[in-house]
């Protein structure tokens, strides 16, 4: 029986709550590592901003830096005035012209002087487009070879598919994405070379631009899906229940998708919800291999130059999205499997 | 039907990996320009008046800044032209010539009074923006205005207008009329401009060939946010805002005026910039011919170049000049006080194992003076710490060692870029040099974003951490011996952070040699005191010259008008076009 409605609402209140405090503690950490960490080192705050003068800096070039930025604030200021921001909005004043950032405002990039906010979510299409795609032939293909090994375990087909798989895990994606890019691309010509274009733009060109991301992407964590999934499987058929559905005359379909499947998938939901939430938050070595101008491409940027209003917008966002994924894999672990029931 | 596809998964994996093993072919055959090895060099390769076409950059990292008034990468110098005109321009010539001046929206060379403290410069009539709107001396002046008087709103440009100006500190932003605050540059008429310096600055022509001179008008300045999307002056255009980290697109700009503009061919019809794509696929791209050029103007890869240069067919599509650039070892001054005891690192250094550290003859020459060979004033052959075989002369090191009271030797560190493969190799030839004299030097590497803001270039944290070397590299904003060694051999140009002149070299007698040179009017006496001056800071051991670097470019076919371009160490942008026939 379906919770009742008010005690899902409940649920899903609380863990949103539980989401916004950690938002707040990431936020609190990531600005204690940009700002604490460099001091405990010894740098000044004209050294932190001469990160971003360019070369040679004046030393009134640098103090008009350090102020521009707010760095000889203390550390509570800054974080304070973030928040702020990030609730109310603010203004900036570029030369003689005065910008309003409306919340939730996260600010101008240190290095490239761009929005923020707006950059996250231009960059957001790609990295949902390499995260979906990828998410769907993981799921799909990683659950499949598990289940195909779990019902044929020992067969060949067991053996090379788990041996794949092991290939797959082990395999760093800078170098699967780099083969895959000298030969499919570069070498046989069988795709262009990847570049991002909308799906409402034009589809065609979208498939032919994410399919090799996707299949590299995906290639690293199916391989894990499948073993999870073969894993849970051989448990799942083991079972008392399993016996008795057979015995009962159930069809070897039936028995496998419906009374064994099921139950297996529940690990399997879990980390797929951490998964796709953490490549949501981006995706950095394969958008940095295929050139996609991601979340995660961008994330790598700013940290290299330790652009911290970026550094900050992305990890926000990252961890916003560990949090949804979270909870609708835990709304749906009932449908997946009617022995959970959500805890009020 | 899943084992077949299995199949083809083992069968396509195996076949990668056989392939890999073999090694890739690099997709060139002779080159279809007929062009030989370093032709671009010294020559134009695939000359063409072909136009239409779309010229494709692309980049690894990113724009320090696409405003003109906010930007120091030399790329992006050579780049901005194509949107934005500037007073004086670098002849378009292949090699050498290129260091010549020409004009470009002035009318005629600029005119400087007697002691060189004032330029009278007029520009062209008729000049015109994107949008049809007259282009006036006003602007210009505004231009530099805000390129260097800004309150740290654009804080990416180079301050030799600030430095040289007769002008008291203002801010742009923070005045209501910032033209007439701005009393150093005056505008007699719309078509003149008249610079009033505080001393004399001989080569301040030089200045006026900068980015920061292309018209700006004081209402179309959105301070920082300008940048997304700069009025034109020149042949191209913005199509759309530049979109930082992403790409910039530009198109042909209807009101430029081809017949006013004596150095851009503008023969494509569009050219895009796709940016943040990783090295060794920009490079690969440009060898399959996805891509035209590589933007950044470093030239291939590592990766590549240890391909390129082995493949003979590639060979006529490779141009391997000097980059400009001087790759040396700071010598601290302050951390190794006595000139005696940096004199024997000078002596101790076995020149030809930091050569090899650097790639070998690929990678550059044997460096035994400061300016490189590309400069008047010049002398390679020079050497002041001679030894065998550039093997270093250990008596002569074990000696000086002496002299400065360190019979035993003494320990250091070098500091060194992470993530430089040649640069850390250049530490470790080094530190094995100098051992044979018991100098041990502890190699320790640094974020290199960090580099001279933090650590080898803060002067607490050189002090405090007893860093007496470190690995680095400089080119020339111009190429004279003012814009290559001033600031990192001039007293005045030693900074608390941030410092390139990194070994904080004060040397009374080097300083007045820059004082007597902007001075000087005549080019070669300019470059005989520019020769004292290398002869001195040699003499002082602050600078350790490695190498005099080379670049290795890859020039596709398709690619027209292809040369180098010494002022701007790579191929002079303006004048590529495409012809995919």
């Amino acid at each position: 029986m379906p919770p009742p409605l008010t005690e899902m609402l409940n649920y899903i209140l609380r863990r949103l709550g539980a989401g916004l405090l950690l938002l707040a503690v990431v936020t609190a950490v990531t600005f204690w590592i940009f700002f604490v960490l460099p001091k405990w080192a010894g740098v000044t705050p004209r050294g932190m901003a001469a990160l971003y003068v360019g070369k040679a800096p004046t030393p009134e070039a640098l103090d008009a830096t350090v102020e521009r930025l707010g760095l000889d604030q203390p550390v509570v200021v800054q974080f304070f005035n973030f928040v702020k921001d990030l609730i109310f909005g603010t203004e900036y004043v570029f030369g003689r012209e005065t910008v309003e950032c409306a919340a939730p405002c996260l600010g101008y990039s240190f290095t490239t002087n761009s929005p923020v906010l707006e950059q996250l979510l231009s960059r957001l299409p790609v990295t949902v487009s390499l995260a979906l795609g990828a998410a769907v032939i993981w799921l799909i293909g990683g659950v499949a070879v598990g289940v195909l090994s779990a019902v044929r375990k020992g067969s060949l087909f067991d053996r090379l598919a788990m041996g794949t798989a092991l290939v797959g895990v082990s395999l760093p994606i800078y170098f699967t994405g780099l083969l895959a890019l000298a030969f499919v691309v570069h070498s046989w010509k069988l795709l262009p070379v990847p570049r991002y274009v909308p799906l409402a733009e034009d589809p065609g060109a979208w498939f032919t631009a994410m399919i090799l991301p996707w299949i590299t992407l995906a290639f690293l964590h199916a391989a894990q899906y499948a073993r999870q999934t073969r894993a849970g499987m051989l448990e799942v058929l083991g079972e008392d229940y399993i016996r008795t559905a057979r015995a009962k005359g159930l069809s070897e379909r039936k028995v496998i998708f419906k009374h064994a499947l099921r139950p297996a998938l529940t690990p399997i939901l879990t980390i797929f919800g951490l998964d796709v939430g953490l490549v949501l938050g981006g995706a950095v070595l394969t958008e940095k291999v295929f050139s996609l101008k991601g979340i995660g491409a961008y994330a790598i940027d700013a940290i290299i130059g330790k652009d911290l209003p970026v550094v900050l917008g992305v990890t926000l966002l990252g961890a916003v999205f560990i949090v949804i994924c979270n909870l609708v894999v835990d709304l749906l672990y009932p449908l997946v499997d009617p022995r959970v029931r959500i805890a009020a | 039907m899943r084992k077949r596809t299995l199949g083809f998964v083992a069968l396509g994996a195996a076949a990668s990996i056989f392939l890999s093993a073999c090694g890739g072919d690099s997709g060139s055959g002779d080159s279809a320009s007929g062009a030989a090895f370093d032709q671009g060099s010294t020559e134009i390769v695939n000359a063409s008046e072909t136009t239409g076409g779309t010229l494709r950059y692309a980049i690894s990292s990113d724009f320090d800044s696409t405003d003109p008034g906010d930007t120091y990468y030399a790329f992006s110098w050579n780049f901005s032209r194509y949107y934005a005109r500037t007073l004086l321009a670098f002849a378009p010539a292949p090699g050498q010539e290129s260091t010549e001046l020409v004009t470009d929206l002035a009318a005629g060379m600029p005119e400087p009074n007697d002691d060189f403290t004032e330029w009278t410069v007029k520009i062209q009539e008729g000049l015109k923006y994107e949008d049809g709107s007259a282009i006036t001396a006003q602007d210009i002046k505004y231009a530099i205005a805000r390129s260097n008087y800004n309150g740290g709103e654009l804080p990416n440009g180079p301050r030799y207008f600030e430095s040289h100006l007769d002008q008291e500190p203002f801010n742009v932003y923070e005045t209501d009329d910032p033209l007439a605050a701005f009393t150093a540059v005056e505008t007699p008429d719309d078509h003149t401009l008249v610079f009033h310096l505080k001393e004399s600055f001989s080569e301040f022509p030089y200045v006026l060939t900068q980015p920061q001179t292309a018209p700006v008008p004081v209402d179309a300045d959105r301070g920082a946010l300008y940048k997304e999307n700069v009025l034109s002056s020149g042949p191209y255009k913005f199509d759309g805002s530049y979109e930082p980290g992403v790409k910039l697109d530009l198109v042909r700009n209807e009101n430029w005026d081809g017949a006013t503009d004596p150095i851009r061919t503008a023969l494509p019809d569009e050219i895009t910039v796709e940016i943040g794509v990783d090295q060794d696929e920009i490079d690969q791209r440009l060898v399959n011919g996805e891509i035209d050029v590589d933007l950044s103007g470093n030239g291939v890869g590592p990766t590549m170049k240890s391909q390129l240069i082995t493949d003979e067919a590639a060979q006529a599509n490779l141009d391997n000049p000097y980059s400009g650039a001087l790759r040396y070892v700071n010598i601290h001054t302050p951390v190794i006080e006595d000139v005696a005891c940096r004199q024997a690192i000078m002596y101790a250094a076995d020149r030809d194992s930091l050569h090899r550290a650097w790639g070998g003859d690929s990678g550059g020459d044997i460096a035994t003076n400061l300016l490189p060979p590309t400069l008047d004033g010049s002398d390679p052959e020079s050497d002041l710490y001679p030894s065998e075989d550039n093997k270093g002369d250990l008596e002569a090191a074990q000696a000086k060692l002496e002299e400065c009271g360190e019979d035993d030797g003494f320990s250091t560190n070098i500091a060194v870029r992470d993530g430089r493969p040649n640069d850390i190799a250049t530490a470790e030839a080094l530190q094995e040099a100098l051992k044979r004299v018991n100098i041990e030097a502890e190699i320790q590497t640094f974020p290199a974003e960090d580099f001279f803001a933090q650590y080898a270039g803060s002067q607490d944290y050189v002090r405090e951490n007893d860093i007496g070397l470190s690995v680095s590299g400089w080119g020339p904003d111009w190429a004279t011996g003012y814009g290559f060694a001033y600031k990192i051999t001039a007293g005045d140009a030693i900074q608390e952070t941030g410092n390139y002149n990194t070994a904080e070299l004060d040397d009374p007698e080097v300083n007045e040699l820059w004082e007597e040179a902007l001075r000087t009017e005549a080019p070669d006496e300019r470059a005989n005191l520019y020769e004292q001056i290398d002869t001195l800071v040699m003499e002082q051991a602050a600078i350790l010259p490695v190498v005099f670097d080379r670049s290795m470019f890859y020039r596709s076919d398709e690619l027209t008008n292809v040369y180098y371009s010494a002022a701007y160490m790579m191929y002079d942008f303006m004048a590529l076009g495409v012809d995919r026939g």
